[in-house]
């Protein structure tokens, strides 16, 4: 018999169906995922399952049994019994769904204290196993710690061992790996493997189809609130059925992507100008090192990036990828070791050298100011530009058209655009001084999919178009083999390996090199 | 170790600050138009001959030159020395603190009452029905914007002479107390409690707080040991500008209810141009800003552990 039994599950928030209509099965020890974009519905399916739909929503179905027990009908003290103790939820990103000003060992303590009849001293010895189990290290050190104290994979393993504190029959992860580092998403990946071997059932939702498919039994693909697709894993990433599924597994970067187009429908057609050859050098690191507070974070780097030519940077959250972006940008600078653009050494004071190389962030929202609209974001980097006042409305047109926006977008602020429309408006905002390098950090890691294989082509038809060069950072070893030219690998400040991407990533020489290729989630069938 | 560090530059900073009030009393005594020495022997009524006020001015420093009388000033006030109350001839530290018990008592008494009513009524109000929301913040609305002269009016037609409930005066026994707190905690309690509740209203919302649900956690404990302890902060800040403004709250309750109290004092020693006391009751008053500011940051980090590496 099924744990989970969910028929024609409809939830709406006010006017708004989110879900229209959703049926699945969870059988005992099974792990289903449940795959979509953002907006798809799959979190709130998820979060109905516990009674936490959220405020303000309609819910309705034909069935919803978890154990043969009636979910419609319960109210909020059955569903407490059943939440924590019988279905463990992990939420998505730790950091901000472990409570930051509370230690880890109290968030699993509660648990206990409201499903157990444990004591006190019998709780603090499970919350030091349970932590052990989810594969920390020290446990008894790390119960007394903030999550903020802890690194992004303590803290997933810290936030899946609350969930498995009562032993619940269902475990349900809500983008389990996302924003993690491959090495680390892998484990963390083990680790709910390790926790399906045990005989509990897993519902895991991932807008990655890659990162669910070693894991899952059994794969639902969700657009707009309908499941388009479900099957056995095999099947539906082999043989999907679906032209929505087959859209998504063609939007994941990997190796064999390189050079094609990741988007279905690109914003724009495929320009018929053939790639550019790398040009000139325009900015040359020599023997850059930093240190902060006696600590190194950079040490001896050295690279070349030559105009319309990407070279990637990956590496561990840590590793010094970012301030060697910070270096390069001359937001940082170096103690030891020269940066030159264009032959040029960096200062502060020259400013034409500053508007020649832009940036664009991991988080665009971050990064705007909420209250501009489109138009002034743009026309504020415009300005900076030098360009005349009366052009200004004109060419912002022009760069939004570029990055496949209208003029129909000026007037919208930040928070009205998607994520993908919001890093389009970055580009647009780093293009604007027509800048010979754009150092991207992380450009896509909060990007859905399919959003982010939009966005990877949007850089590539850019690049063709106006020969700037990326100085591209990410953690996403398919991304970076996808768009990339050359890569370095970066370990604790250093560089351990360098060259053309397909050669770093087939034959890696370095033991580090060959641990992240190893980590990296794949496609059986792709 | 960052921690003694940060209370030090705040020690720092708040000697700063004292220094500041003891030079702004010395420049309002110095230009202060009138002739100090006639207030000492009693004002302009009493005819001085011109010798009693030079051997007054002799006795009080008044005939030296300026940095010099500075000097002595800032002497005085470190040695713990406020000098001697014009219409009480006894030493002004004597004078305040006196005082000084009734008005901690009041100001215990109100804040604590403040605090709980706004934490009360925010964590049961946050997030509710939307009629309970709106009543709660009318109510809060209400406090907050009542005068306190008139608030204590009220309180005292209706609970002392109306129900005869609690004594109108008075400061003997914890009956007497009642109505002074309640008028010095109501509009508090309106500010406080509109804060706390709209920073809880946006902490409930957070990721960790639908985590601590989905253990299995009620909705009371979620509100107490989850939401609270974030909310707090803000609440923190309003509580901090409220004690340093107590003083002024603190003369209108005194008066109104005719108790003893530093508030009390004030208003008699400007009446009677008891310069030395009014100045006393200034440098007492920013003595107490600075400690409740450090309070205050201290309890920042209490709340916040992040906020130390920070710092």
């Amino acid at each position: 018999m099924s744990l989970v039994k969910v028929d024609d599950l409809r939830v709406a928030f006010g006017a708004t169906p989110v879900v229209r209509g959703v049926s699945f099965e969870i059988g005992a020890g099974e792990c289903l995922a449940l795959v979509g974009e953002s907006g798809s519905g799959k979190s709130v399916t998820a979060r109905t399952l516990v009674g936490l739909t959220g405020e303000g929503a309609q819910v309705s179905a034909a069935g919803l049994a978890f154990d043969g027990q009636d979910l419609t009908r319960l109210r909020e003290r059955g569903w407490r019994r059943l939440r924590g103790a019988r279905i463990g939820f992990v939420l998505q990103d730790a950091l901000v769904s472990l409570d930051p000003l509370r230690k880890v060992g109290k968030e699993i303590e509660e648990v206990l204290t409201a499903h157990t009849a444990l004591s006190g001293s019998e709780r603090k010895a499970r919350v030091t196993e349970l932590l052990a189990a989810a594969g920390v290290p020290e446990p008894g050190l790390r119960a007394g710690q903030l999550p903020h104290e802890l690194s992004g994979g303590l803290r997933q393993r810290a936030l899946i061992a609350t969930a498995l504190a009562a032993d619940p029959e269902l475990v349900i992860a809500d983008e389990p790996t996302t924003a993690l580092d491959v090495t680390i998403q892998a484990q963390v990946l083990d680790l709910l493997a390790g926790i399906k071997a045990q005989g509990r059932s897993l519902l895991v939702i991932s807008h990655d189809l890659a990162v669910v498919a070693r894991l899952a039994d059994r794969v639902a693909v969700m657009k707009d609130g309908v499941i388009v697709e479900q099957g056995p894993t095999g099947r539906v990433l082999g043989q999907p059925a679906h032209h929505y599924t087959r859209r998504l597994l063609r939007a994941i970067p990997a190796e064999h992507t390189k050079g094609t187009r990741l988007s279905e429908t690109g914003p724009r057609p495929v320009p018929a100008a053939p790639r550019r050859a790398a040009g000139d050098v325009v900015v040359r690191a020599e023997g850059v090192g930093k240190s902060f507070g006696g600590r190194p974070a950079v040490q001896d780097v050295s690279f070349t990036l030559r105009a319309a030519e990407t070279l990637g940077i990956v590496g561990e959250s840590g590793s010094g990828k970012t301030t060697t972006a910070r270096i390069a940008l001359g937001l940082t600078a170096a103690d030891t070791g020269t940066v030159e653009v264009h032959g040029r050494p960096w200062t502060r004071k020259d400013r034409a050298l500053r508007r020649d190389v832009q940036i664009v962030y991991q988080d665009p929202l971050a990064a705007f100011d909420p209250r501009y609209t489109v138009a002034k974001v743009l026309a504020e980097a415009l300005a900076v530009a030098g360009v005349p006042r009366g052009r200004r409305r004109e060419r912002a047109v022009e760069l939004l058209e570029l990055v496949g926006l209208g003029a129909e977008h000026l007037a919208r602020r930040p928070l009205r655009l998607s994520g993908g429309q919001r890093q389009r408006v970055a580009i647009a905002r780093a293009l604007a001084p027509e800048p010979s390098v754009i150092v991207c950090d992380e450009p896509v890691s909060a990007l859905d999919v399919s959003v982010q294989a939009q966005v990877l082509d949007l850089l590539e038809d850019v690049q063709r178009e106006t020969g700037v060069a990326y100085l591209f950072i990410s953690h996403d070893l398919g991304v970076v083999h996808h768009l990339c030219d050359r890569v370095l690998v970066m370990k604790d400040g250093r560089v351990v390996e360098e060259g053309p991407v397909g050669t770093v990533f087939r034959e890696p020489a370095h033991p580090y090199t060959k641990e992240l290729v190893a980590a990296v989630p794949r496609l059986a069938a792709a | 170790m960052t921690t003694l560090r940060f209370i030090g530059w705040r020690l720092l900073a708040g000697a700063g600050v004292l220094w500041g009030a003891a030079t702004l009393t010395f420049l309002v005594v110095h230009f202060t138009p009138g002739d100090p020495a006639e207030a000492v022997v009693g004002g302009e009524g009493a005819a001085p001959t011109p010798e009693v006020l030079a051997q007054v001015r002799a006795e009080y420093g008044l005939d030296l030159p300026w940095y010099q009388q500075y000097a002595a000033h800032l002497w005085r006030i470190v040695r713990g020395d406020f000098g001697t109350s014009y219409r009480l001839h006894t030493p002004v530290t004597q004078a305040i603190g006196e005082q000084a018990a009734a008005t901690v008592e009041l100001a215990l008494a109100g804040a604590a009452t403040g605090l709980t009513l706004a934490v009360a009524v925010a964590l049961a109000t946050a997030r509710r029905r939307r009629w309970l929301r709106g009543l709660a913040s009318a109510a809060e609305l209400v406090a907050a914007s009542t005068p306190t002269f008139w608030l204590g009016i009220v309180l005292l037609t209706v609970f002392s002479f109306g129900l005869r409930l609690f004594p109108a005066t008075g400061g003997q026994g914890p009956a007497s107390l009642v109505l002074p707190a309640l008028c010095l905690a109501l509009p508090i309690a309106g500010v406080l409690g509109h804060v706390l509740r709209e920073s809880l209203e946006e902490v409930l919302d957070e990721p960790f707080i639908v985590s601590a649900r989905a253990r299995g956690l009620g909705d009371a404990a979620v509100r107490v040991r989850h939401a609270l302890r974030h909310a707090m902060t803000p609440l923190v800040t309003m509580t901090g500008y409220w004690v340093g403004a107590l003083l002024g709250g603190a003369v209108v309750t005194e008066t109104l209810f005719t108790r003893q109290g530093i508030g009390r004092l004030l208003v008699s020693a400007v009446n009677a141009k008891d310069l030395p006391v009014v100045l006393g009751v200034v440098l007492l008053s920013a003595l107490v800003y600075v400690v409740v500011n450090l309070v205050v940051d201290l309890l920042y980090l209490a709340i916040d552990p992040r906020l130390k590496e920070a710092a």
